[in-house]
């Protein structure tokens, strides 16, 4: 019978759960999903990391490949984020080039690692004007059930903490780089960005951490991402129905919260890799 | 053509020209100093069987830039402003069609996110959809000062710390869409929110004289 009336009217299924304040899959309106995360999944990259917040999940590799700076800026590296969502992950996602799902999530990664300056571009430099490392961080969803910018955020932070870069050095008679794979070295990590959606139903109900399906029926989505000193890296808020002030800052509180537990996680289990070893 | 000289909140020059083009149901030109935008609406027309939505219709946002293909900037602007629009107008009286918005840009000097929503607006109100509110576009900066720049210039962009552009729906003056760039804290953003507020008024009166301005001279 359940099963029928959430076929049959699915917002109504939701709304007569959130009248209740709780949500079908057992949760409160303020509940994050289990987030699970394993760092350095991927052995042949050169950081990586897996995420899962509740079902969707999300692994991001990082490649360091040398290359010239840009002409305009000579003493900087660059970092190049692509977010993928291939058929696999969903029924929604078809073959082909990336749909505008998947642009829009990698156009915000690359704002928030710009906006955060989660790493300075400038450490990524190797030799002025002539050598730097390109940071590719390629995250792919491999299951869709909503959230994916979050995880994406999450995925992203602990892939590059993660990261270890070889020691490269230019010999300065052939004026070739010479890298010694043997020292690595950990990325600097300035800021530690975390991002947190929410989903307006109804207009005026918040839910944070919003499931596929709850994503489908809202009225309106928002993206809070903070460091951890409280600033705001982005605010993403792409339409959908207005959001008063009194709304806004709940959703901002809610993210700086969100924040510390994301960090006491990368943190713990970073922590625990180190004692495995 | 309309033109505005503002005052209190320091909004540039604007102006707006509409049914400027013959072939599209709606078109708009949007000028905010130097920063232009002209926008064309075709609809409620038929919809590719794959679009189709059974209780409502399907919006499409296509954003040209002045050089080159449009990239993935240009699709996420376009996910802000197909959203925005989908928020105001009521999509549910052309269910099955599809609505067509396209934006070319003609020059960018700052602020072009909020100059799109405005043309937008202003076309879609020329095509005569139904809508439950209007919406406009206001970009503040913020300095390395602290200082809050509206409608700010390239060259004011590119001397800030943070950039904020939000969509303000008309009835409740409430914030449709939000894209920021640079860290800010909650008290800058609460800030910024408020001028914007402020400065929708402004866009708003300027609306309204310039539709009731073209109107009167029809009669």
């Amino acid at each position: 019978m359940a099963a029928g009336f959430k076929t049959a009217e699915p917002l109504e299924y939701h709304r007569s759960f959130l009248k209740e304040n709780c949500r079908p899959d057992g949760r409160v309106l303020s509940e994050f999903r289990t987030t699970t995360l394993n760092i350095g999944s991927i052995s042949t990259a050169d950081g990586s990391a897996l995420v899962k917040v509740g079902s969707t999940t999300v692994i991001c590799g990082i490649k360091a490949e040398l290359a010239n700076p840009a002409v305009e800026t000579p003493g900087k590296g660059y970092i190049v984020p692509n977010v993928d969502l291939p058929p696999l992950c969903s029924s929604r996602f078809r073959p082909g080039p990336p749909g505008e799902q998947a642009q829009a999530a990698s156009q915000f990664i690359a704002d928030v690692i710009e906006s955060s300056e989660v790493i300075d571009t400038e450490d990524l430099c190797i030799e002025r004007g002539k050598l730097c490392w390109v940071l590719y961080c390629d995250i792919i969803c491999l299951d869709y059930d909503g959230n994916i910018l979050d995880a994406c955020v999450i995925a992203l932070l602990a892939a590059l903490k993660n990261t270890k870069l070889p020691e490269v050095t230019v010999n300065t008679e052939t004026s070739t780089p010479e890298v010694n794979v043997e020292k690595r070295s950990l990325l600097h990590i300035h800021k530690h960005p975390v991002a947190a959606s929410f989903c307006v139903f109804d207009d005026s109900i918040l839910i944070v951490d919003p499931t596929d399906e709850e994503e489908k029926l809202s009225t309106a989505q928002l993206t809070v991402v903070t460091d951890e000193e409280g600033q705001l890296c982005s605010v993403h808020k792409p339409g959908g129905t207005s959001l008063s002030g009194e709304k806004l800052q709940e959703c901002i509180s809610r993210a700086t919260a969100r924040q510390r537990e994301i960090q006491k996680l990368i943190d713990k289990v970073i922590k625990s890799i180190k004692t495995a070893k | 053509m309309e033109v505005c000289r503002s005052s209190a909140v320091s909004l540039r020059e604007f102006g707006c020209e509409q049914s400027l083009l013959s072939r599209p149901d709606g078109s708009a030109s949007f000028v905010q100093g130097d920063t232009s935008v002209l926008a064309g609406v075709y609809g409620p027309a038929e919809v590719k069987v794959s679009k189709e939505i059974y209780d409502r219709a399907t919006v499409e946002v296509l954003i040209q830039p002045k050089v080159g293909l449009p990239s993935v900037r240009e699709r996420s602007q376009e996910q802000c402003v197909r959203e925005t629009c989908e928020a105001s107008l009521l999509l549910s009286l052309h269910p099955r069609s599809s609505l067509t918005l396209v934006l070319q840009v003609l020059h960018d000097d700052g602020s072009l996110l909020s100059c799109s929503l405005n043309s937008a607006c202003m076309a879609l109100m020329d095509a005569g959809l139904p809508m439950s509110c209007l919406f406009c576009g206001v970009t503040c900066a913020i300095d390395y000062d602290g200082k809050i720049i509206t409608d700010p210039s390239a060259a004011q962009e590119k001397g800030s710390r943070a950039l904020m552009t939000f969509a303000i729906d008309s009835t409740e003056r409430r914030v449709l869409m939000s894209s920021t760039k640079g860290s800010f804290s909650v008290h800058e953003l609460q800030q910024c929110i408020a001028v914007s507020q402020k400065a929708s008024e402004k866009i708003f009166q300027f609306y309204r004289d310039s539709i009731s301005r073209r109107y009167s001279k029809n009669l």
